[in-house]
């Protein structure tokens, strides 16, 4: 698995206006190897600045985030192949007007040949079920399909490193437990934000992150408890 | 999801092995601007029902279906209808025809191009035409995204005026512009902010 380091990593965003500023995510070091990690916490807690630090979406303002070596800032465009996202909102990842051109989109960077580039697009889709949809407007999707596509088009370039940010909150139970099997059935690393504690009790290792900083880091069980005894408190 | 929003530009592209779907792309467009082009220039009433045979003709060996050729060509049926109809008003009866089956004669030859061109054809076609402006600092994959974001986006945004609208009614606001626009504008930019989240996640534009 890619070992995931955050070295006194922290974000300060300015305000606008007062010249102020607030922090978003207290210096933060950890290291990470498990397969699955889970990130749990209120909104607006700082989780999803967490997962975007891994591929360079948010940048640390102080310290440094390295995933399988690589420095998240300086290595930025090596560590988008290493590292891919899948945010809640499939429709904004969704950009070309079929499934299988949405996939091709993905590949093109390391398949040059359109006629092979359409042959592995059609294999992504067969594995990911969505083969009979492969001619269908992406905006014709259900949402649960759409995020299965959105999904698709991530797991399309082999990243060694899987961050989903709250994949399954706008997805209704059956479509949940389909993106949460298939993601829990990935080879690669997993880090999974997320609101459901029946998905994060699945992972290895689960971090508890309130008010900017991780207030718990440990076993899954003992992270959910610790999460819902913070929120009953 | 809305009603129709999917049907925005996207879907008309339909797989095939016919000749047309087989004939590299730059000979379409190029074949697309002849014909256009003639149609501007040769102003008369046989020539343009000439045109229309060979753009009927185009539709039946691409075999674009009806459907698809209705839902392409809706918007510009009306709009021909509205010019002919000031026509009719200013310049007489033929002009008025003649202008009507020239637009319908273009509409039809675009919807061949479209329905048999897929869009990342589309794309390595306009990255392989602009690969000699490299030197002077044009990136074509560049040029290619924003066709593909500019074709894609537009359903979406779509979507979204629906959406907005829908929840403006909802709230008794359905008459107030601002109860609309507002949301509307807020929420595009949004949507255009995360896309582009999701762009450079996927490290497209990275090359």
């Amino acid at each position: 698995m890619p070992r995931i380091e955050f070295d006194r990593a922290g974000v300060v965003v300015p305000l606008p206006g007062d010249g102020g500023s607030r922090v978003v995510l207290e210096p933060t070091t950890l290291e990470l190897t498990e397969h699955r990690i889970g990130v749990i916490g209120a909104n607006g807690s700082g989780k999803s600045t967490l997962a975007r630090m891994l591929n360079g979406l948010v940048l640390a303002t102080t310290g440094s985030v390295r995933v399988d070596g690589l420095d998240v800032r300086r290595d930025a465009a090596a560590v988008r192949r290493t590292v891919g996202f899948c945010f809640t909102d499939p429709a904004a990842q969704l950009v070309m007007p079929t499934c299988v051109e949405d996939i091709e989109l993905s590949l093109r960077r390391q398949e040059k040949s359109p006629s092979r580039r359409r042959e592995l697009a059609l294999a992504v889709l067969d594995e990911n079920g969505l083969l009979e949809h492969a001619h269908d407007s992406v905006h014709s999707l259900s949402g649960g399909q759409k995020q299965m596509l959105a999904l698709a088009g991530v797991l399309a370039v082999r990243p060694s490193l899987v961050v989903a940010d709250e994949p399954t909150t706008l997805l209704d139970l059956a479509n949940t437990r389909r993106v949460g099997d298939l993601l829990f059935d990935l080879e690669q690393q997993l880090m999974l934000v997320t609101h459901d504690l029946d998905l994060a009790r699945r992972c290895d290792r689960v971090l508890v992150v309130a008010d900017a900083r991780v207030t718990f880091d440990g076993d899954a069980d003992e992270a959910v408890e610790h999460y819902v005894t913070s929120v009953s408190a | 999801m809305s009603q129709g929003s999917g049907s925005v530009l996207v879907g008309i592209y339909q797989p095939g092995t016919t000749l047309l779907h087989r004939l590299p792309v730059g000979v379409k467009v190029v074949a697309l601007g002849v014909l256009s082009l003639s149609i501007v220039l040769v102003r008369s009433m046989p020539a343009s029902f000439a045109f229309l045979a060979v753009a009927l003709l185009l539709v039946s060996v691409a075999r674009v279906r009806l459907r698809t050729l209705w839902r392409a060509a809706r918007s510009i049926l009306l709009l021909a209808a509205f010019v002919a109809a000031f026509q009719w008003w200013w310049y007489g009866g033929a002009k008025a025809i003649e202008s009507f089956v020239d637009l319908v004669t273009l509409a039809l030859a675009a919807v061949v191009v479209t329905a048999t061109t897929s869009v990342n054809a589309m794309l390595d076609a306009v990255v392989r035409w602009l690969g000699p402006f490299r030197r002077i600092g044009v990136k074509p994959e560049r040029v290619a995204l924003a066709f593909a974001l500019a074709i894609g986006a537009l359903p979406g945004t779509v979507t979204l005026a629906h959406e907005t609208r829908d929840a403006a009614r909802a709230r008794g606001l359905g008459r107030h512009p601002r109860a609309y626009l507002s949301p509307f504008v807020i929420r595009v930019v949004a949507r255009a902010m995360e896309t582009g989240d999701a762009l450079h996640a996927r490290g497209i534009g990275d090359d």
